[in-house]
């Protein structure tokens, strides 16, 4: 076998404490070296031509590049490699740089070590075998989890583009919060008016199927092949039948049953029922848990008036499975409500603002909804307790968010910009009204951002405080607010008639279930994990799955938008090819050595282990082993370290390679 | 039952009344106190301001004691001692430098994890069911307001007993007494403490909206567990009749002294009488006459 050795200088990077001439001449010693050479910069244009000549020139087999960290110039050097007629599998790089250079400052010492991490590497590519890239199929069908602003968009973007989507909401109808909201920061349009279209647009779109009233409940396969299992929730009324016409709404005699959700709990609902009159699709719900149907199997209006006889009390829940290449998860964020939480909860809840029993000291989002013409109040300013129009309304900042304490330490974003917003659309309706605001700092980065705040306080008056509410009690029908003015340096206290408090955006309760499901990290907070902060903020580090909106951390509706449609883009990206290729770094089975322990089973992390059936000629099975299904195996080498037999192999990273790695030191 | 007993500097000088409540009451419920010999300063305030390892050490040799004694519970009535001495004890607990150190200021080894009670959890030891058994009064005239201060259920992660911000734990025995306790507003607020000798403006009004808040929520008689609140409730009372010429007299007990005329005794066998604040229960409206 003839071995290329090519040394790199990086620069000064490794030069300048690796003495890389000395490097390249002890290393043409090594046994099955035949040159060995170094250069100022290995992954310029001359330096892979170098390389290249020298392959064709002396016909070598394989080669070793001490250079920096394969993640950086791995493929650049296996290309040039392909490029010269060998194998990509046939190129080792010794990481001079990372491993050395960079973290010694002794030449002698270093250029030591650098002989030795090169003769390594030689001793493996000696054992390397040449190994061909995988291809998988794709199915060019993407699943959009959640019917928020960011699925909607993710959906019409793979839509547009002209791939078939499926959109799974869990609600009624799609929408998300975006369409609980009254107008929208920072030019003040009305959400409802630039969200509905985009909604009625999904609905009619030919390429998305939409499913409202689902769940996802099984996700299997890999990327580009997924198998998705989907329950779609009993709705009790038929879909093809209905009309929307809302009739059995309206006569259904169970009015003030249960809270509307949408609403925020400051309405009710019936027992039938559509979340908002906008929905899409506008077709009801049946709430069994209140219906009289189901207490006493009387009642039955809504089947009298029905003219198209689209009630089913006896519908059941149904199981549809889809072929699905691409995930986008976009399931949002839910609201932190400050009532009392259990003992042991990681989340604490706000005493100190009275755990919530305080009718008058509201959350954000039940803000909005007071705000919102379409909302309980038909967007006049009405405080829930007892109706009347509150002439002092004191906004508190960062409650939950930041505050360690409480359970949480990130800010959740967007609360400087909504406060901003909720104040002035009070003070533009109320002019008579005070709005103070308590903050700890003011988080306004963003086009347009900062001034809108300016305008709330210069131009509205929204009288602004920093320091933190340690206490907010009920006194006399109003509602002090005790807090401190740390810019004054003195304790204030306002009377307020409400209060309304900026609690944080957190995870969906289920969402760590979800992301089991789907097979995808999520953080402390119940937050999807990024492949890469800041190279990789788009994708999970699960092939094929990408991530958009707040499900991934708080986020507006510009961001939430735009990760919506750079999700879509990495979904187009796979669906660019037919089929998909990957790195042949997999694991593979023995099979005749493989006593059928499973333990590799047990410790994959991906699921990539499956147990396969041995038959005789017979076709009679006479043992069980394990498989690795090459599509979902990332090539961690868990598996490899945990079979007692050693029958299960890393391709590149087998033990014979790794052994003569060892020895060679 | 024997439990472990650090009084602390106030039961012996200005609140003595709570130190005699307190012992009739316990003996009343069939439980006795082994008072912790030699015990000293718990650290309070002016130890914990100056020294992290003097207040540590201060109130690590009275568990020391404890240990000594051979007792596994110790009872410490005042909130501001409960609060060192549990504070302590835990610092002990989670960090084994600050231990090593205490323990080389004490040169002994800690071993024990001698349990520090503050007065509601002391009750709840002794057991809330011999409180009804042993009633004798029902001091049904009694509308309380439950005061818990600063220093009794903060911080919340180490004290553990209760609510630190919406607290019910005392409200719970006073009803066991015929009393009814009040919902009201300043329960955890600060009554100004030690600043009463610096800064008394600011005890006067800290205290004085505790007191008003208590009496717009219908109480007539408030009920503490620290002998520096009743100090700064009830003592300091009289000048703040010369800052606010409209305040009115409210009598503020310890909840020992509540406890023990339900259990039969009267205010003189219980110290009320050295009160500033002059209180006698059968001088309250009667619970018909007030409706």
């Amino acid at each position: 076998m003839k071995i290329g050795v090519f040394i790199c200088h990086c620069g000064e990077n490794i030069g300048r404490t690796v003495d890389c001439p000395r490097v390249a001449k002890a290393c043409e010693w090594l046994p099955g070296v035949d040159v060995s050479l170094d250069y100022k910069y290995m992954c310029s244009d001359p330096g892979q031509n170098m390389i290249k000549d020298e392959i064709r020139k002396r016909k070598l087999d394989a080669i070793v590049v001490g250079s920096c960290s394969p993640h950086m110039h791995e493929k650049t050097f296996r290309k040039a490699a392909v490029d010269a007629g060998i194998n990509p599998f046939l190129v080792e790089i010794a990481n001079l740089r990372e491993h050395c250079s960079w973290v010694h400052d002794d030449i002698d010492s270093s250029t030591d070590k650098a002989i030795d991490l090169v003769r390594m590497a030689v001793e493996k590519v000696k054992r390397n075998v040449p190994l061909t890239t995988i291809e998988v199929p794709v199915t060019k069908r993407t699943l959009v989890i959640g019917g928020g602003i960011a699925g909607i968009q993710a959906a019409l973007d793979v839509a547009n583009a002209g791939y078939e989507v499926v959109l799974v909401e869990k609600e009624p109808s799609i929408g998300g919060h975006m369409s609980q909201l009254s107008e929208t920061f920072p030019t003040l349009d009305c959400s409802q008016c630039i969200l509905t279209p985009r909604m009625v647009e999904v609905y009619q779109h030919p390429r998305i199927k939409l499913m409202t009233y689902s769940e996802v409940e099984k996700v299997e396969g890999f990327i580009g092949n997924f198998t998705v299992t989907i329950r779609k929730k009993a709705r009790h009324i038929d879909e093809d039948k209905c009309t929307g016409c809302g009739l059995c709404i309206t006569k259904c005699p169970t009015k003030k049953k249960a809270f509307n959700s949408f609403e925020e709990d400051l309405a009710y609902r019936p027992a039938v029922y559509v979340p908002f009159p906008q929905a899409v699709p506008n077709i009801p719900v049946i709430d069994e848990t209140i219906c009289m149907y189901y207490k006493n199997g009387k009642c039955g209006m809504c089947v009298k008036v029905c003219g198209r006889e689209a009630i089913d009390f006896h519908q059941q829940d149904k199981i549809v499975t889809e072929e699905i290449g691409a995930i986008i998860v976009a399931t949002g964020y839910k609201l932190y409500k400050i009532d009392k939480k259990p003992d042991d909860s990681p989340i604490k809840g706000y005493g100190e603002y009275g755990y919530g029993k305080y009718k008058d000291v509201v959350d954000g989002l039940q803000f909005e909804r007071i705000a919102s013409a379409s909302g309980p109040t038909s967007g006049e300013f009405k405080r829930p307790s007892d109706g009347k129009e509150p002439k002092k309304v004191v906004f508190i900042q960062c409650v939950g968010s930041r505050d360690e304490s409480k359970g949480f330490s990130y800010c959740s974003k967007i609360c400087c910009m909504y406060t901003a917003k909720h104040a002035m659309l009070y003070k533009h309706k109320v002019h008579d009204g005070e709005a103070y605001v308590f903050y700890m700092d003011i988080r306004s980065g963003g086009k347009m951002y900062d001034e809108f705040v300016r305008r709330a306080i210069e131009e509205d008056g929204v009288k602004y405080i920093r320091g933190r509410v340690s206490r907010i009690y009920e006194k006399d029908g109003k509602y002090i607010v005790r807090g401190e003015d740390t810019i004054a340096g003195m304790p204030v206290e306002i009377d307020a008639d409400m209060v309304v408090l900026a609690t944080a955006m957190i995870a969906q309760q289920d969402a760590s279930e979800l992301a089991q499901t789907i097979g995808i990290p999520y953080d402390k907070y119940g937050f999807y994990n990024e492949a890469h902060p800041k190279l990789r903020p788009i994708e999970s580090t699960t092939g094929g799955v990408f991530l958009a909106g707040a499900c991934q951390s708080p986020k507006d509706i510009p961001e939430s938008v735009a990760m919506a449609s750079a999700a879509a883009a990495k979904a187009l990206v796979l669906f660019g090819s037919d089929k998909l290729e990957r790195e042949p770094v997999v694991a593979y089975v023995n099979e005749s050595l493989c006593a059928g322990c499973f333990y590799c089973k047990k410790v994959c992390p991906y699921g990539a282990v499956e147990v396969k059936e041995v038959k005789d000629r017979n076709g009679v099975v006479y043992k069980e082993v394990a498989y690795v299904n090459t599509g979902l195996c990332q090539g961690c080498g868990t598996c490899t370290a945990t079979c007692p037999s050693k029958s299960v192999e890393l391709a590149g990273f087998n033990n014979e390679e790794i052994f003569a790695q060892i020895a060679a030191l | 039952m024997k439990l472990g007993y650090f009084p602390g500097c106030s039961q012996t000088g200005t609140a003595k009344e709570y130190d005699i409540s307190l012992r009739k009451v316990v003996e009343k419920l069939g439980a006795s106190f082994d008072e912790i010999k030699d015990w000293t300063c718990c650290g309070a305030t002016s130890a914990h301001v100056t020294n992290h390892l003097l207040a540590n050490s201060l109130a690590m040799r009275n568990i020391m004691l404890a240990e000594q004694q051979g007792l596994d519970d110790l009872v410490a009535p005042c909130a501001a001692c409960y609060n060192r001495l549990v504070l302590s004890q835990y610092e002990t607990i989670t960090h084994p430098e600050i231990k090593k150190e205490v323990e080389e200021v004490l040169e002994t080894k800690l071993q024990k994890e001698i349990k520090v009670m503050n007065l509601i959890e002391l009750f709840q030891k002794i057991g809330t069911e011999k409180i009804t058994a042993n009633r004798q009064v029902e001091l049904k005239n009694m509308k309380v307001a439950c005061y818990y201060g600063c220093l009794l259920v903060r911080p919340a992660d180490i004290t553990k007993f209760d609510d630190a911000e919406q607290p019910t734990s005392m409200e719970n025995l006073v009803a066991l007494t015929g009393a009814k306790p009040v919902d009201w507003n300043y329960k955890v607020e600060c009554c100004g403490a030690a600043h009463t000798l610096a800064r008394r403006d600011i005890v006067l009004d800290l205290s004085k909206k505790i007191l008003d808040d208590a009496k717009e929520h219908g109480a007539n008689v408030m009920v503490v567990a620290c002998p520096m609140c009743h100090a700064n409730l009830d003592m300091r009372q009289r000048a703040m009749k010369r800052e606010y010429p409209d305040h009115k007299d409210f009598p503020v007990l310890y909840l020992t002294e509540l406890l023990g005329l339900a259990l039969g005794m009267n205010e003189k066998e219980l110290g009320i009488n050295l009160h500033t604040v002059e209180f006698n229960y059968k001088e309250l409206p009667s619970e018909k006459a007030a409706v």
